[in-house]
């Protein structure tokens, strides 16, 4: 090996995309190249002059630009630039200016359209600006097994039905037979069509419910019903199904949801087969679930707050172990809302029964499943329309007090904005809230835009689910309809912008300065959901999470082909980027949060997060345009 | 930029003229009619080359010369492909204590070709163009030495030396007196030295082709700071 060529390949191979090429793609690479010194401030490619070679920074710095004149990007050693140039046309698209003394290599045309032939990753890389990532999956690796298995692999024999009619008695009896603790309840074909399913002798059945030992034992013995009573009437109304083809940890977090033992498999909407608790727990040992247990059969706040560095723990492994943000805010978001169902439970058992039935929500990052290991809470009380403020509201302001100082005690820091149910302005009765909502869609002003940024992402924790329920429905059919609203929602998720990316150990910003460290949260991940929140809304989806609302989005023509998925990319990269920091804080005792400093953040991973901030400020451009501001007239006052 | 008029530039063009109608070796005579030798030429236009010798010691009458590296290059560009690099065999009895240094072995230069059997090839390589160098009394004292043992006359001419350039800056100029009367000890001329005033990055072990190729660099730099693409070529060479 010649020592020039090994010096300039020993360069090369540090920094993508060239890491990815092998031995031998690399000293063809090295051969190819072509030197020369740019002195700082001298011009390297002008707008629209031929490019025949991909540009690579050996030292120094380079500044590239758009045609406006604003910066695109500052480039350090092991940069690349020149590619767009040389994909459209052969012209220079992007000038670029040498901003310190600067060696270049440059890589001939050939070279280049040769590697892009050779290698997949190149050529992705100079597509995407980054490395691909494997559809859905984030930064996963072979991970664990609770998020690459999925659930059908847990099935080991059909499930065991039985008809609505059938009586306890027989139920019972069928349950003796077997090992398993569960039946399928089914029924005459009614109004669900989702679980209405053909059996082999091609009759129609719907999937009722399940029914287990202990619904038996409590319904019908302890209840001292009728061992004849049909089996139909003791079912369980929720029923809650996964598809066979999602993972143990999906099924997982369903149960944790939904607060069950047992799930329903279904093929489409054929029932393959029943899985319990037990099943997963056996799969899967060391799982959160023996954390959610744990919250669950804790008797005090104290207890509870002792289980603090369990949660970060348990978040710091699975995020070692490769999981996706997806799945690590969901399960965040479900060991909280464990804690807070827990505190809920303690508190009713010593304030006794609730004078109106109410419900205990959640808003914000808990309510969208996307919580991170820095949190704080936003919770409001929706209560009976039959609240008395006189009689009860004694009782609703010491509930929420008691579950917003336990939350406190277990890490969920009290909301600094005061979104919480203790304010006496979020403990109001179902109408209440139906009121603040329509006012703040209809009369939108920078206070009431705020609040619809934080109360629009809203879920049930504890109580009245339909109170929630009838919210979200509310702000799925109304805000999308108001272009008033829209807008000013559009110009408030404006507000906050990315970054261009790093150099060197510096955060660059679109104006050329440079800081120390981003935070990522406000900077990234925010607006981000912000902006898809904005989308989802006009499409009409009622889904909280982010992902989620992007799979509705994809199915209208909202957006450009393909930009829901780059924007689920964006927000895989940003929100694992923002996990791994709040891990490695932890790691390293100290208190986690949501900046990130650039020498932590290795080069390869650099170009994916510089990629996401870039999509991030097209979205918000294309937001711009889509929601003109000239269009919005200054908010009217005094309709407070 | 404060440039001087180096009085051996004329002297080189007609020196060059002579040498050329005294070759009796046509090949010297080829080397000598495709020299650039105009001192008047703009060094942007120039095809040169950039030469680097590994010798077995310093002294060109006990020392033999290892290995020869050469890189054609332009002010704007160099190709590394272009690089030509040969592992010489030393005439018997030359001293070899440099051998380990360079990273040569002994076996390497058993095989290796002498002197006279590359001179054609080299003298090529060479052809219509003007060569740099980093220190010139190294490389053109053992060029002399080997050449004219081989053709039995003289070889000489111009060349552009980058330490020289540099001296020409921080041994020289008043920022050199500035140092010395500062009592600061004067600015190093080694080549990753220089290399690193202007931005360049430090290279690995001596290698004929890495320093030429360093030395390449280098006076790309040192054009684009202290002088431009029109300085006439007769202001550089020594």
């Amino acid at each position: 090996m010649d020592p020039e060529i090994l010096e300039i390949r020993r360069h090369l191979s540090a920094y993508p995309p060239f890491d990815a090429l092998d031995d031998e793609w690399l000293d063809q690479v090295a051969e190819a190249v072509e030197i020369a010194y740019f002195r700082a401030g001298s011009q390297i490619l002008e707008a629209s002059q031929p490019i025949d070679a991909l540009y690579y920074v050996r030292s120094g710095a380079v500044e590239v630009y758009r045609r406006s004149g604003d910066l695109f990007d500052r480039l350090g050693a092991g940069g690349i630039f020149g590619h767009y140039g040389l994909l459209r046309g052969g012209r220079v698209r992007y000038p670029a200016v040498a901003i310190e003394d600067t060696l270049i290599y440059r890589i001939p045309a050939a070279t280049f359209d040769a590697l892009c032939d050779a290698s997949h990753e190149f050529s992705d890389f100079i597509e995407l600006g980054r490395p691909r990532l494997e559809t859905g999956g984030g930064t996963a690796g072979q991970g664990s097994e609770l998020m690459s298995t999925r659930v059908r692999k847990l099935l080991t024999r059909e499930p065991l039905i039985i008809e609505a009619w059938q009586s306890a008695q027989t139920a019972a009896l069928r349950l003796a037979d077997e090992p398993s603790a569960a039946l399928l309840v089914v029924d005459q074909p009614g109004d669900d069509p989702r679980y209405t399913y053909a059996d082999a002798d091609g009759h129609l059945w719907q999937v009722q419910g399940i029914v287990t030992d202990a619904d038996l034992r409590s319904r019908i013995i302890a209840a001292g019903r009728d061992h004849q009573t049909p089996i139909g009437e003791i079912v369980h109304d929720d029923l809650i199904a996964v598809q066979s083809d999602e993972t143990v940890q999906e099924a997982m977090l369903a149960m944790l949801r939904h607060n069950v033992a047992h799930l329903v498999v279904l093929h489409r909407r054929r029932p393959i087969g029943l899985i319990q608790l037990q099943d997963v727990v056996r799969f899967e040992t060391r799982s959160s679930l023996y954390l959610i247990d744990s919250i669950l059969a804790s008797d005090s706040v104290q207890a509870l707050a002792t289980l603090k560095p369990d949660v970060w723990q348990s978040a710091v492994r699975m995020i070692d172990e490769g999981a996706d943000s997806r799945t690590v805010g969901t399960a965040l978001a479900s060991i909280a809302r464990s804690f807070m169902r827990r505190i809920i439970e303690l508190a009713e058992a010593e304030l006794g029964p609730p004078p109106v039935p109410y419900a205990f929500m959640v808003m914000g990052s808990m309510a969208r499943g996307e919580q991170t290991l820095v949190t704080d809470q936003d919770n409001a009380l929706v209560l009976d329309d039959r609240f008395d403020p006189g009689a009860d509201d004694e009782y609703f302001s010491r509930l929420a007090r008691r579950v917003s100082d336990g939350l406190d005690a277990c890490g969920y820091r009290y909301c600094k904005g005061d979104i919480m149910a203790t304010n006496p302005r979020w403990r109001q009765p179902l109408a209440q809230w139906q009121r603040y909502f329509r006012r703040w869609i209809d009369d939108p002003n920078p206070e009431r835009l705020l609040h619809s940024n934080i109360f629009f992402d809203l879920d049930n924790v504890h109580g009245e689910e339909r109170y929630v329920e009838s919210l979200q429905a509310l702000i799925a059919e109304n805000a999308g309809n108001s272009p008033r609203f829209m807008a000013a929602m559009a110009r408030n998720a404006l507000n906050r912008t990315p970054p261009i990316g790093f150099f060197r150990d510096f955060v660059m910003e679109k104006d050329g300065r440079q800081n120390n460290s981003i935070n990522v949260k406000r900077r990234g991940t925010a607006p981000l959901t912000d902006l898809i929140r904005i989308h989802a809304l006009a499409c009409g989806s009622r889904a909280q999470n982010s992902f989620e609302r992007l799979d509705d989005i994809a199915e209208t023509q909202l957006l450009g082909p393909g930009v829901a998925d780059r924007l689920r990319d964006a927000l895989e990269i940003l929100s694992h980027t923002r996990l791994r920091h709040q891990a490695i804080d932890i790691q390293n005792d100290r208190q986690p949060d949501n900046n990130i400093e650039p020498e932590n953040v290795p080069s390869a991973e650099r170009a994916a997060i510089k990629d996401a901030f870039r999509a991030l400020s097209q979205a918000q451009k294309f937001l711009r345009f889509r929601y003109p501001m000239t269009s919005d007239r200054p908010a009217r006052t005094g309709r407070g | 930029m404060k440039t001087r008029s180096r009085g051996a530039a004329s002297d080189w063009a007609s020196w060059m003229a002579g040498a050329c109608e005294q070759a009796r070796d046509p090949r010297l005579a080829g080397f000598y009619g495709a020299f650039p030798h105009d001192p008047s030429a703009p060094v942007a236009d120039l095809p040169l080359i950039a030469i680097d010798l590994e010798t077995t010691g310093l002294d060109p009458a006990r020392h033999a010369i290892l290995s020869i590296g050469l890189l054609p290059f332009t002010l704007s560009s160099i190709r590394l492909s272009d690089r030509r690099h040969w592992v010489l065999r030393p005439p018997t009895g030359m001293s070899g204590e440099s051998v380990r240094f360079h990273n040569i072995t002994h076996s390497d230069t058993e095989q290796a070709p002498t002197m006279d059997e590359i001179l054609t090839d080299l003298l090529t390589a060479l052809a219509g163009r003007l060569p740099v160098v980093h220190y010139h009394p190294l490389e053109r004292r053992f060029l002399q030495r080997a050449l004219e043992q081989e053709l039995r006359q003289p070889l000489r001419f111009p060349l552009i030396d980058t330490m020289e350039l540099e001296a020409r800056r921080h041994r020289r100029g008043g920022l050199a007196r500035l140092r010395h009367w500062l009592g600061r000890p004067p600015a190093s001329l080694r080549l990753n030295d220089c290399r690193q005033r202007y931005g360049l990055p430090a290279y690995g072990t001596h290698h004929a082709v890495l320093d030429a190729l360093a030395t390449a660099e280098l006076l790309q730099a040192q054009i684009q700071h202290h002088y431009d693409a029109t300085t006439p070529v007769g202001e550089l060479w020594v």
